[in-house]
Protein backbone atom coordinates (compact mmCIF):
# COMPACT_ATOMS: atom_id res chain seq x y z
CA UNK A 1 0.00 0.00 0.00
CA UNK A 2 2.92 2.05 0.90
CA UNK A 3 4.65 1.51 -2.62
CA UNK A 4 1.45 2.76 -4.51
CA UNK A 5 1.05 5.45 -2.29
CA UNK A 6 4.42 6.63 -3.09
CA UNK A 7 3.51 6.18 -6.78
CA UNK A 8 0.50 8.48 -6.33
CA UNK A 9 2.63 11.01 -5.15
CA UNK A 10 5.83 11.21 -7.37
CA UNK A 11 3.14 10.62 -10.69
CA UNK A 12 -0.05 12.74 -9.16
CA UNK A 13 1.94 15.74 -6.97
CA UNK A 14 -1.45 17.51 -6.06
CA UNK A 15 -2.00 19.22 -2.88
CA UNK A 16 -5.71 17.24 -2.17
CA UNK A 17 -3.99 13.84 -3.08
CA UNK A 18 -1.40 14.47 0.13
CA UNK A 19 -4.09 13.12 2.53
CA UNK A 20 -4.14 8.97 2.24
CA UNK A 21 -7.79 9.03 2.42
CA UNK A 22 -7.95 11.06 -0.56
CA UNK A 23 -5.36 8.47 -1.79
CA UNK A 24 -7.20 5.89 -1.08
CA UNK A 25 -11.24 7.20 -2.18
CA UNK A 26 -8.83 8.13 -5.28
CA UNK A 27 -7.67 4.58 -6.18
CA UNK A 28 -11.11 3.42 -5.17
CA UNK A 29 -12.73 5.76 -7.84
CA UNK A 30 -10.03 4.40 -10.18
CA UNK A 31 -10.81 0.63 -10.00
CA UNK A 32 -14.81 1.03 -9.57
CA UNK A 33 -15.94 3.48 -12.55
CA UNK A 34 -14.17 1.27 -15.38
CA UNK A 35 -16.32 -1.11 -14.32
CA UNK A 36 -19.70 0.50 -14.29
CA UNK A 37 -18.78 1.92 -17.47
CA UNK A 38 -18.96 -1.55 -18.97
CA UNK A 39 -21.85 -3.11 -17.21
CA UNK A 40 -23.41 0.41 -17.81
CA UNK A 41 -23.33 0.03 -21.75
CA UNK A 42 -25.77 -3.19 -21.36
CA UNK A 43 -27.74 -1.91 -18.58
CA UNK A 44 -28.73 1.41 -20.98
CA UNK A 45 -29.58 -1.04 -24.37
CA UNK A 46 -31.38 -3.28 -22.43
CA UNK A 47 -33.62 -0.47 -21.23
CA UNK A 48 -32.41 -2.16 -17.61
CA UNK A 49 -31.70 1.26 -15.22
CA UNK A 50 -34.81 0.71 -13.15
CA UNK A 51 -33.51 -2.48 -12.26
CA UNK A 52 -29.95 -1.60 -11.07
CA UNK A 53 -31.35 1.63 -9.09
CA UNK A 54 -33.84 -1.17 -7.56
CA UNK A 55 -30.62 -3.15 -6.44
CA UNK A 56 -29.54 0.43 -5.02
CA UNK A 57 -32.48 -0.13 -2.88
CA UNK A 58 -31.84 -3.08 -1.64
CA UNK A 59 -28.35 -2.00 -0.05
CA UNK A 60 -30.19 -0.83 2.78
CA UNK A 61 -31.98 -4.33 3.45
CA UNK A 62 -29.01 -6.31 3.14
CA UNK A 63 -27.17 -4.08 5.92
CA UNK A 64 -30.65 -4.09 8.13
CA UNK A 65 -30.46 -8.04 7.93
CA UNK A 66 -26.91 -8.24 8.35
CA UNK A 67 -27.22 -6.06 11.87
CA UNK A 68 -30.22 -8.76 12.73
CA UNK A 69 -28.81 -11.92 11.75
CA UNK A 70 -24.75 -10.67 13.21
CA UNK A 71 -23.46 -10.44 10.38
CA UNK A 72 -20.22 -9.02 11.48
CA UNK A 73 -19.45 -7.22 7.95
CA UNK A 74 -21.90 -5.29 5.85
CA UNK A 75 -20.07 -5.68 2.83
CA UNK A 76 -21.52 -9.40 2.76
CA UNK A 77 -25.42 -9.21 3.57
CA UNK A 78 -25.32 -6.69 1.11
CA UNK A 79 -23.37 -8.58 -1.52
CA UNK A 80 -25.47 -12.03 -0.56
CA UNK A 81 -29.12 -10.04 -0.39
CA UNK A 82 -28.33 -7.99 -3.69
CA UNK A 83 -27.55 -11.02 -5.65
CA UNK A 84 -30.87 -13.10 -4.17
CA UNK A 85 -33.00 -10.07 -4.87
CA UNK A 86 -31.22 -9.70 -8.04
CA UNK A 87 -32.10 -13.89 -9.07
CA UNK A 88 -35.79 -13.01 -7.57
CA UNK A 89 -36.80 -10.65 -9.51
CA UNK A 90 -35.82 -12.02 -12.70
CA UNK A 91 -37.47 -15.11 -11.72
CA UNK A 92 -40.54 -12.97 -11.23
CA UNK A 93 -40.14 -11.38 -14.08
CA UNK A 94 -39.92 -14.39 -16.52
CA UNK A 95 -43.26 -15.73 -14.66
CA UNK A 96 -45.06 -12.40 -17.16
CA UNK A 97 -47.64 -12.30 -14.37
CA UNK A 98 -46.86 -8.10 -14.41
CA UNK A 99 -44.82 -5.98 -16.25
CA UNK A 100 -41.12 -5.49 -16.01
CA UNK A 101 -41.34 -2.10 -14.40
CA UNK A 102 -44.30 -2.81 -12.40
CA UNK A 103 -42.08 -5.59 -10.72
CA UNK A 104 -39.16 -4.07 -9.92
CA UNK A 105 -41.13 -1.20 -8.63
CA UNK A 106 -42.25 -3.81 -5.91
CA UNK A 107 -39.51 -4.96 -5.30
CA UNK A 108 -37.57 -1.53 -4.62
CA UNK A 109 -40.35 0.03 -2.41
CA UNK A 110 -40.24 -3.40 -0.51
CA UNK A 111 -36.66 -3.40 0.03
CA UNK A 112 -36.75 0.45 0.70
CA UNK A 113 -39.52 -0.45 3.62
CA UNK A 114 -37.69 -3.41 5.26
CA UNK A 115 -34.36 -1.64 5.21
CA UNK A 116 -35.89 1.46 6.53
CA UNK A 117 -37.87 -0.61 9.61
CA UNK A 118 -34.75 -2.96 10.11
CA UNK A 119 -32.04 0.34 10.76
CA UNK A 120 -34.60 2.76 12.59
CA UNK A 121 -35.39 0.36 15.59
CA UNK A 122 -35.55 2.18 18.47
CA UNK A 123 -35.23 5.49 16.29
CA UNK A 124 -32.02 5.68 15.51
CA UNK A 125 -31.77 5.25 11.69
CA UNK A 126 -29.69 9.09 12.20
CA UNK A 127 -26.95 6.66 12.46
CA UNK A 128 -27.18 5.04 9.05
CA UNK A 129 -27.89 8.39 7.00
CA UNK A 130 -24.36 8.40 5.44
CA UNK A 131 -25.66 4.81 3.62
CA UNK A 132 -28.06 7.58 1.78
CA UNK A 133 -25.36 9.81 0.45
CA UNK A 134 -22.29 7.93 0.78
CA UNK A 135 -18.86 8.21 2.56
CA UNK A 136 -15.79 8.23 0.00
CA UNK A 137 -13.46 8.66 2.81
CA UNK A 138 -14.33 5.21 4.41
CA UNK A 139 -12.74 3.72 1.74
CA UNK A 140 -9.70 1.26 3.51
CA UNK A 141 -6.88 -0.63 1.56
CA UNK A 142 -8.85 -3.64 2.53
CA UNK A 143 -11.57 -2.35 0.36
CA UNK A 144 -9.09 -1.44 -2.43
CA UNK A 145 -8.45 -4.49 -2.72
CA UNK A 146 -11.89 -6.18 -2.91
CA UNK A 147 -12.52 -3.68 -5.11
CA UNK A 148 -9.33 -4.50 -6.89
CA UNK A 149 -10.81 -8.02 -7.01
CA UNK A 150 -13.86 -7.22 -8.38
CA UNK A 151 -13.11 -4.88 -11.10
CA UNK A 152 -10.28 -7.88 -12.27
CA UNK A 153 -13.11 -10.47 -12.49
CA UNK A 154 -15.93 -8.34 -13.43
CA UNK A 155 -13.79 -7.16 -16.71
CA UNK A 156 -12.80 -11.45 -17.43
CA UNK A 157 -16.14 -11.88 -17.43
CA UNK A 158 -17.19 -8.97 -19.33
CA UNK A 159 -15.14 -10.55 -22.19
CA UNK A 160 -16.54 -14.05 -21.57
CA UNK A 161 -19.92 -12.88 -21.89
CA UNK A 162 -20.52 -10.05 -23.92
CA UNK A 163 -21.42 -11.25 -27.52
CA UNK A 164 -23.86 -13.20 -25.17
CA UNK A 165 -25.63 -10.99 -23.61
CA UNK A 166 -25.53 -8.78 -26.77
CA UNK A 167 -27.70 -11.12 -28.82
CA UNK A 168 -30.07 -12.18 -25.84
CA UNK A 169 -30.66 -8.56 -25.44
CA UNK A 170 -31.60 -8.14 -29.09
CA UNK A 171 -33.14 -11.29 -29.83
CA UNK A 172 -33.61 -14.04 -27.13
CA UNK A 173 -35.11 -16.69 -29.73
CA UNK A 174 -32.37 -16.12 -32.19
CA UNK A 175 -30.05 -16.13 -29.44
CA UNK A 176 -31.25 -19.63 -27.82
CA UNK A 177 -31.25 -21.01 -31.51
CA UNK A 178 -27.37 -20.50 -31.45
CA UNK A 179 -26.84 -21.84 -28.34
CA UNK A 180 -26.74 -19.03 -25.87
CA UNK A 181 -28.41 -19.97 -22.38
CA UNK A 182 -30.27 -16.74 -22.20
CA UNK A 183 -31.63 -17.03 -18.68
CA UNK A 184 -27.84 -17.82 -17.08
CA UNK A 185 -26.82 -14.76 -19.40
CA UNK A 186 -30.11 -12.52 -18.01
CA UNK A 187 -28.91 -14.00 -14.52
CA UNK A 188 -24.93 -13.58 -14.63
CA UNK A 189 -25.45 -10.20 -15.97
CA UNK A 190 -27.80 -9.36 -13.10
CA UNK A 191 -25.29 -10.65 -10.52
CA UNK A 192 -22.79 -8.85 -11.89
CA UNK A 193 -24.59 -5.55 -11.85
CA UNK A 194 -25.17 -5.86 -8.33
CA UNK A 195 -21.83 -7.19 -6.87
CA UNK A 196 -20.62 -3.27 -8.45
CA UNK A 197 -23.80 -1.79 -7.18
CA UNK A 198 -22.88 -3.25 -3.62
CA UNK A 199 -19.20 -2.59 -3.21
CA UNK A 200 -20.00 0.98 -4.21
CA UNK A 201 -22.79 2.13 -2.60
CA UNK A 202 -21.06 2.97 1.08
CA UNK A 203 -19.05 5.64 -1.38
CA UNK A 204 -21.71 6.77 -3.41
CA UNK A 205 -24.49 7.04 -1.63
CA UNK A 206 -28.28 4.51 -2.39
CA UNK A 207 -29.58 7.75 -3.93
CA UNK A 208 -26.73 8.26 -6.40
CA UNK A 209 -25.62 4.97 -7.00
CA UNK A 210 -27.36 4.15 -10.15
CA UNK A 211 -26.61 7.65 -11.74
CA UNK A 212 -22.98 6.56 -11.70
CA UNK A 213 -24.11 3.57 -13.74
CA UNK A 214 -26.11 4.86 -16.23
CA UNK A 215 -25.32 8.22 -16.62
CA UNK A 216 -21.85 7.84 -18.58
CA UNK A 217 -23.23 4.92 -20.52
CA UNK A 218 -26.19 6.95 -21.65
CA UNK A 219 -23.55 9.88 -22.81
CA UNK A 220 -21.82 7.61 -24.56
CA UNK A 221 -24.42 6.35 -26.43
CA UNK A 222 -24.84 9.92 -27.95
CA UNK A 223 -21.58 9.88 -28.98
CA UNK A 224 -20.63 6.23 -30.19
CA UNK A 225 -21.93 4.37 -33.24
CA UNK A 226 -20.72 1.35 -32.51
CA UNK A 227 -20.08 -0.93 -29.65
CA UNK A 228 -16.47 -0.60 -28.78
CA UNK A 229 -17.03 3.65 -29.22
CA UNK A 230 -19.48 2.84 -26.86
CA UNK A 231 -17.58 0.66 -24.24
CA UNK A 232 -14.67 3.70 -24.55
CA UNK A 233 -17.10 7.16 -24.21
CA UNK A 234 -18.57 4.99 -21.24
CA UNK A 235 -15.42 4.25 -19.22
CA UNK A 236 -13.89 7.75 -19.90
CA UNK A 237 -16.96 9.70 -18.85
CA UNK A 238 -17.31 7.03 -15.66
CA UNK A 239 -13.36 7.87 -14.82
CA UNK A 240 -12.87 11.10 -15.49
CA UNK A 241 -16.60 12.22 -13.71
CA UNK A 242 -15.36 10.21 -10.84
CA UNK A 243 -12.06 11.63 -10.46
CA UNK A 244 -13.47 15.55 -11.10
CA UNK A 245 -15.84 14.57 -8.75
CA UNK A 246 -13.18 13.49 -5.73
CA UNK A 247 -11.30 16.59 -6.46
CA UNK A 248 -14.28 19.25 -6.76
CA UNK A 249 -15.60 17.97 -3.55
CA UNK A 250 -12.74 18.13 -1.71
CA UNK A 251 -12.30 21.52 -3.05
CA UNK A 252 -15.89 22.92 -2.19
CA UNK A 253 -16.12 20.31 0.86
CA UNK A 254 -19.50 18.60 -0.20
CA UNK A 255 -20.86 15.25 -0.67
CA UNK A 256 -18.23 13.01 -3.19
CA UNK A 257 -20.69 11.46 -4.41
CA UNK A 258 -23.46 13.97 -5.27
CA UNK A 259 -20.30 15.49 -7.22
CA UNK A 260 -19.05 12.53 -8.88
CA UNK A 261 -22.92 12.43 -10.33
CA UNK A 262 -22.98 15.96 -11.48
CA UNK A 263 -19.53 16.07 -13.48
CA UNK A 264 -21.41 13.03 -15.40
CA UNK A 265 -24.46 14.78 -15.70
CA UNK A 266 -22.72 17.82 -17.31
CA UNK A 267 -20.90 15.20 -19.68
CA UNK A 268 -24.44 13.45 -20.40
CA UNK A 269 -25.21 17.63 -21.48
CA UNK A 270 -22.16 17.73 -23.51
CA UNK A 271 -22.61 14.18 -25.32
CA UNK A 272 -25.73 15.73 -26.48
CA UNK A 273 -24.46 18.87 -27.90
CA UNK A 274 -22.28 16.42 -29.59
CA UNK A 275 -24.87 14.40 -30.76
CA UNK A 276 -26.55 17.32 -32.38
CA UNK A 277 -22.90 18.44 -33.38
CA UNK A 278 -22.52 14.88 -34.96
CA UNK A 279 -26.06 15.17 -36.74
CA UNK A 280 -25.12 18.40 -39.00
CA UNK B 1 -29.02 -46.08 -34.61
CA UNK B 2 -30.65 -47.18 -37.99
CA UNK B 3 -34.20 -46.07 -38.35
CA UNK B 4 -37.32 -47.27 -40.10
CA UNK B 5 -37.46 -44.81 -42.98
CA UNK B 6 -40.79 -45.39 -43.77
CA UNK B 7 -43.97 -44.61 -41.34
CA UNK B 8 -46.54 -47.10 -42.04
CA UNK B 9 -49.59 -46.20 -41.69
CA UNK B 10 -48.67 -42.32 -42.14
CA UNK B 11 -49.88 -40.81 -45.50
CA UNK B 12 -47.67 -38.42 -47.76
CA UNK B 13 -49.56 -36.27 -50.00
CA UNK B 14 -46.62 -35.92 -52.61
CA UNK B 15 -43.48 -38.60 -51.95
CA UNK B 16 -40.68 -37.21 -53.22
CA UNK B 17 -38.24 -40.23 -54.47
CA UNK B 18 -34.91 -37.81 -54.61
CA UNK B 19 -35.34 -36.46 -51.04
CA UNK B 20 -36.91 -39.31 -49.11
CA UNK B 21 -33.79 -40.26 -46.93
CA UNK B 22 -33.48 -36.29 -45.31
CA UNK B 23 -36.26 -34.92 -43.56
CA UNK B 24 -37.56 -33.94 -40.85
CA UNK B 25 -41.20 -35.25 -39.07
CA UNK B 26 -43.46 -33.97 -36.73
CA UNK B 27 -45.54 -37.27 -35.34
CA UNK B 28 -48.61 -36.25 -33.50
CA UNK B 29 -46.99 -32.98 -32.20
CA UNK B 30 -49.15 -30.82 -29.96
CA UNK B 31 -49.11 -27.71 -27.39
CA UNK B 32 -50.84 -27.36 -24.60
CA UNK B 33 -50.33 -24.05 -22.31
CA UNK B 34 -52.05 -22.37 -19.59
CA UNK B 35 -54.86 -25.30 -19.87
CA UNK B 36 -55.58 -23.71 -23.58
CA UNK B 37 -54.52 -26.62 -26.12
CA UNK B 38 -52.83 -24.43 -29.26
CA UNK B 39 -51.53 -27.75 -31.32
CA UNK B 40 -53.15 -30.53 -31.39
CA UNK B 41 -52.00 -34.15 -33.28
CA UNK B 42 -49.28 -32.25 -35.61
CA UNK B 43 -48.13 -34.30 -38.22
CA UNK B 44 -46.11 -32.32 -40.47
CA UNK B 45 -43.22 -33.21 -43.05
CA UNK B 46 -40.31 -30.92 -43.90
CA UNK B 47 -38.29 -32.31 -46.96
CA UNK B 48 -34.64 -30.60 -47.21
CA UNK B 49 -34.58 -28.82 -50.61
CA UNK B 50 -37.65 -27.73 -49.91
CA UNK B 51 -39.85 -24.95 -48.68
CA UNK B 52 -42.78 -25.70 -46.31
CA UNK B 53 -44.32 -23.22 -45.97
CA UNK B 54 -47.44 -22.74 -42.82
CA UNK B 55 -50.43 -20.43 -43.85
CA UNK B 56 -53.43 -19.77 -41.52
CA UNK B 57 -55.38 -17.20 -40.00
CA UNK B 58 -54.01 -15.13 -37.20
CA UNK B 59 -54.20 -17.33 -33.89
CA UNK B 60 -54.11 -20.66 -36.07
CA UNK B 61 -51.20 -21.96 -34.18
CA UNK B 62 -48.34 -21.16 -36.92
CA UNK B 63 -46.19 -19.47 -34.31
CA UNK B 64 -46.52 -21.83 -31.78
CA UNK B 65 -45.64 -25.03 -34.13
CA UNK B 66 -42.54 -22.61 -35.32
CA UNK B 67 -41.83 -22.57 -31.57
CA UNK B 68 -42.26 -26.17 -30.44
CA UNK B 69 -39.67 -27.07 -33.49
CA UNK B 70 -37.35 -24.55 -32.04
CA UNK B 71 -37.50 -26.07 -28.71
CA UNK B 72 -39.16 -23.06 -27.06
CA UNK B 73 -42.21 -24.30 -26.03
CA UNK B 74 -42.52 -27.91 -24.68
CA UNK B 75 -45.00 -30.13 -26.73
CA UNK B 76 -46.01 -33.71 -26.75
CA UNK B 77 -45.45 -36.20 -29.61
CA UNK B 78 -42.16 -36.72 -31.10
CA UNK B 79 -39.84 -34.32 -34.03
CA UNK B 80 -37.59 -36.79 -35.68
CA UNK B 81 -34.28 -35.28 -37.93
CA UNK B 82 -33.73 -37.82 -40.21
CA UNK B 83 -30.48 -37.51 -42.29
CA UNK B 84 -29.25 -38.81 -45.74
CA UNK B 85 -27.88 -42.24 -44.22
CA UNK B 86 -31.44 -42.31 -42.50
CA UNK B 87 -30.29 -41.99 -39.11
CA UNK B 88 -31.57 -39.79 -36.31
CA UNK B 89 -29.77 -36.77 -35.89
CA UNK B 90 -30.43 -35.40 -32.54
CA UNK B 91 -29.25 -31.86 -32.53
CA UNK B 92 -31.34 -30.27 -35.30
CA UNK B 93 -29.16 -27.42 -35.89
CA UNK B 94 -31.33 -24.82 -36.68
CA UNK B 95 -31.47 -21.22 -38.44
CA UNK B 96 -33.95 -18.99 -37.06
CA UNK B 97 -35.55 -15.44 -38.75
CA UNK B 98 -37.17 -14.14 -36.01
CA UNK B 99 -40.89 -12.00 -37.78
CA UNK B 100 -39.17 -9.11 -35.54
CA UNK B 101 -37.01 -7.86 -33.04
CA UNK B 102 -38.03 -6.07 -30.38
CA UNK B 103 -35.01 -3.47 -29.30
CA UNK B 104 -33.70 -0.82 -28.38
CA UNK B 105 -33.37 1.37 -31.83
CA UNK B 106 -30.75 4.01 -29.95
CA UNK B 107 -28.55 1.64 -29.29
CA UNK B 108 -25.46 2.01 -30.86
CA UNK B 109 -24.53 -1.26 -32.12
CA UNK B 110 -23.64 -1.97 -36.14
CA UNK B 111 -24.98 -4.81 -37.91
CA UNK B 112 -21.13 -5.64 -38.02
CA UNK B 113 -21.06 -5.60 -34.55
CA UNK B 114 -24.30 -7.89 -33.87
CA UNK B 115 -22.86 -10.37 -36.93
CA UNK B 116 -19.73 -10.86 -34.95
CA UNK B 117 -20.89 -11.15 -31.77
CA UNK B 118 -22.78 -13.90 -33.31
CA UNK B 119 -19.95 -15.32 -34.77
CA UNK B 120 -16.95 -15.01 -32.73
CA UNK B 121 -15.97 -15.20 -28.92
CA UNK B 122 -14.07 -11.96 -28.73
CA UNK B 123 -15.92 -9.60 -27.25
CA UNK B 124 -17.04 -6.79 -29.63
CA UNK B 125 -16.60 -4.41 -27.44
CA UNK B 126 -13.04 -4.54 -27.75
CA UNK B 127 -13.18 -4.37 -31.88
CA UNK B 128 -13.45 -6.67 -34.46
CA UNK B 129 -10.32 -8.85 -36.22
CA UNK B 130 -9.38 -8.22 -39.65
CA UNK B 131 -10.70 -12.14 -40.19
CA UNK B 132 -13.67 -11.64 -38.45
CA UNK B 133 -14.54 -8.99 -40.32
CA UNK B 134 -14.19 -10.78 -43.61
CA UNK B 135 -16.64 -13.90 -42.53
CA UNK B 136 -19.01 -11.08 -41.38
CA UNK B 137 -19.38 -9.01 -44.67
CA UNK B 138 -19.00 -12.81 -46.77
CA UNK B 139 -22.19 -13.93 -44.44
CA UNK B 140 -23.54 -10.34 -45.35
CA UNK B 141 -23.00 -10.92 -49.27
CA UNK B 142 -24.82 -14.34 -49.41
CA UNK B 143 -28.17 -12.26 -47.90
CA UNK B 144 -27.57 -9.89 -50.40
CA UNK B 145 -26.41 -7.17 -47.23
CA UNK B 146 -23.19 -6.30 -47.58
CA UNK B 147 -23.64 -2.43 -47.74
CA UNK B 148 -25.27 -3.06 -44.18
CA UNK B 149 -21.99 -3.23 -42.07
CA UNK B 150 -21.72 0.13 -40.63
CA UNK B 151 -24.97 0.95 -40.13
CA UNK B 152 -26.30 1.05 -36.76
CA UNK B 153 -29.05 -1.76 -36.09
CA UNK B 154 -31.78 0.19 -35.50
CA UNK B 155 -31.46 2.22 -38.12
CA UNK B 156 -32.35 -0.79 -41.07
CA UNK B 157 -35.41 -1.29 -42.19
CA UNK B 158 -38.04 -3.93 -41.63
CA UNK B 159 -36.52 -5.62 -45.18
CA UNK B 160 -32.69 -4.91 -44.18
CA UNK B 161 -32.95 -6.46 -40.70
CA UNK B 162 -34.69 -9.36 -42.30
CA UNK B 163 -31.44 -9.57 -44.63
CA UNK B 164 -29.46 -9.75 -41.84
CA UNK B 165 -30.93 -12.54 -39.96
CA UNK B 166 -30.75 -14.18 -42.87
CA UNK B 167 -26.88 -13.71 -42.84
CA UNK B 168 -26.52 -14.94 -39.32
CA UNK B 169 -29.16 -18.04 -39.54
CA UNK B 170 -26.98 -19.26 -42.68
CA UNK B 171 -23.62 -19.58 -40.34
CA UNK B 172 -23.01 -22.07 -39.36
CA UNK B 173 -25.33 -23.69 -42.18
CA UNK B 174 -28.35 -24.98 -40.66
CA UNK B 175 -30.15 -28.07 -41.04
CA UNK B 176 -33.55 -26.46 -40.95
CA UNK B 177 -34.24 -22.72 -41.86
CA UNK B 178 -36.84 -21.20 -40.21
CA UNK B 179 -38.26 -18.13 -41.26
CA UNK B 180 -40.98 -16.44 -39.20
CA UNK B 181 -42.12 -13.58 -41.72
CA UNK B 182 -43.33 -10.41 -40.51
CA UNK B 183 -46.41 -9.62 -40.99
CA UNK B 184 -46.04 -6.22 -41.82
CA UNK B 185 -43.40 -3.40 -41.94
CA UNK B 186 -41.83 -4.97 -45.11
CA UNK B 187 -42.71 -3.53 -48.53
CA UNK B 188 -43.86 -6.09 -51.29
CA UNK B 189 -40.56 -5.77 -53.52
CA UNK B 190 -38.36 -5.94 -49.90
CA UNK B 191 -40.20 -9.79 -49.13
CA UNK B 192 -39.95 -10.61 -53.27
CA UNK B 193 -36.10 -9.69 -52.77
CA UNK B 194 -35.84 -11.79 -49.54
CA UNK B 195 -37.50 -14.67 -51.15
CA UNK B 196 -35.69 -15.24 -54.31
CA UNK B 197 -32.54 -15.22 -52.11
CA UNK B 198 -34.04 -17.85 -49.99
CA UNK B 199 -34.92 -19.53 -53.11
CA UNK B 200 -31.43 -19.72 -54.25
CA UNK B 201 -29.90 -21.11 -51.33
CA UNK B 202 -32.45 -23.59 -51.18
CA UNK B 203 -31.25 -25.13 -54.51
CA UNK B 204 -27.76 -24.23 -53.93
CA UNK B 205 -27.43 -25.51 -50.38
CA UNK B 206 -30.37 -28.16 -50.52
CA UNK B 207 -31.59 -26.60 -47.63
CA UNK B 208 -35.17 -27.29 -45.55
CA UNK B 209 -36.86 -24.31 -45.56
CA UNK B 210 -40.37 -23.67 -42.95
CA UNK B 211 -41.85 -20.38 -44.12
CA UNK B 212 -44.60 -18.98 -41.73
CA UNK B 213 -46.38 -16.90 -44.50
CA UNK B 214 -49.24 -13.81 -44.62
CA UNK B 215 -49.09 -13.47 -48.12
CA UNK B 216 -50.85 -16.05 -49.90
CA UNK B 217 -50.09 -14.70 -53.51
CA UNK B 218 -46.06 -14.97 -52.43
CA UNK B 219 -47.18 -18.38 -51.28
CA UNK B 220 -48.61 -19.60 -54.66
CA UNK B 221 -45.15 -18.08 -56.34
CA UNK B 222 -42.67 -19.47 -53.97
CA UNK B 223 -44.05 -22.59 -52.19
CA UNK B 224 -43.33 -26.45 -52.84
CA UNK B 225 -45.51 -27.24 -50.20
CA UNK B 226 -47.94 -25.61 -48.31
CA UNK B 227 -49.25 -27.07 -44.56
CA UNK B 228 -52.53 -25.26 -43.94
CA UNK B 229 -52.88 -24.48 -40.45
CA UNK B 230 -55.57 -24.39 -37.90
CA UNK B 231 -55.24 -26.13 -34.66
CA UNK B 232 -53.69 -28.49 -36.16
CA UNK B 233 -52.58 -29.72 -40.42
CA UNK B 234 -55.53 -29.95 -41.58
CA UNK B 235 -53.67 -30.52 -45.17
CA UNK B 236 -50.45 -30.71 -46.49
CA UNK B 237 -49.30 -30.50 -50.46
CA UNK B 238 -48.24 -28.66 -53.03
CA UNK B 239 -49.67 -24.87 -53.62
CA UNK B 240 -52.06 -25.99 -56.06
CA UNK B 241 -53.94 -29.17 -54.33
CA UNK B 242 -54.40 -27.16 -51.21
CA UNK B 243 -55.44 -23.87 -52.57
CA UNK B 244 -57.87 -25.59 -54.56
CA UNK B 245 -58.99 -27.81 -51.15
CA UNK B 246 -62.14 -27.50 -49.66
CA UNK B 247 -60.50 -27.14 -46.22
CA UNK B 248 -58.75 -23.65 -47.67
CA UNK B 249 -62.12 -22.58 -48.37
CA UNK B 250 -63.70 -23.47 -45.07
CA UNK B 251 -60.64 -21.62 -43.69
CA UNK B 252 -60.12 -18.75 -45.63
CA UNK B 253 -63.51 -18.02 -47.51
CA UNK B 254 -63.30 -18.56 -51.03
CA UNK B 255 -62.46 -14.57 -51.58
CA UNK B 256 -58.78 -15.35 -50.68
CA UNK B 257 -58.37 -17.54 -53.31
CA UNK B 258 -57.51 -15.44 -55.94
CA UNK B 259 -56.30 -12.34 -53.81
CA UNK B 260 -55.38 -11.21 -51.08
CA UNK B 261 -52.53 -11.29 -48.53
CA UNK B 262 -53.94 -11.74 -44.98
CA UNK B 263 -54.06 -10.08 -41.53
CA UNK B 264 -52.82 -7.00 -40.30
CA UNK B 265 -51.83 -7.92 -36.76
CA UNK B 266 -49.19 -9.75 -35.75
CA UNK B 267 -49.92 -13.15 -34.09
CA UNK B 268 -49.81 -13.28 -30.46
Amino acid sequence: MNGIYAFLDAVLPIAALRFSFMKNAFCAIILLTPLLGLLGTMAVNQQMAFFSDALGHSALTGIGLGILLGVSSDLVSMLVFGILWAVLISLIKHTGWASTDTVISVFSSTSVALGLLILSRGGSFAKYSTLLIGDVLAVTPRDLLYLLIALIAGVALWFVLYNRLLLTGINASLARSRGVHTRWMEIAFMVMVAVAVMLAIRWVGVMLINALLILPAAAGRNLASNSRQHAAWSVGIAMVSGVAGLFASYAFDTSAGAAIVLCAAICYALSLLGRVWRKN
Amino acid sequence: MQKNLFHPGRRYLQPDPMCRLCHIDLNGVGVVRGGQTLLRDVNLHIHCGQMTVLIGQNGAGKTTLVRALLGEVAHTGSIRHINEQGVDIHHLRTGYVPQHLQFDREMPVTVEDFVAAAFTRRPVWTGISKATREEVREALAQAEAQDLMRTPLGRCSGGELQRVLLALALRPLPDLLVLDEPVSGVDQRGLKLFLDTVSGLKKSHHLAILLVSHDLNLVREYADQVALVDGTILLQGPPDYVFASPEFDRVFGERDRDTASLGEEAEA
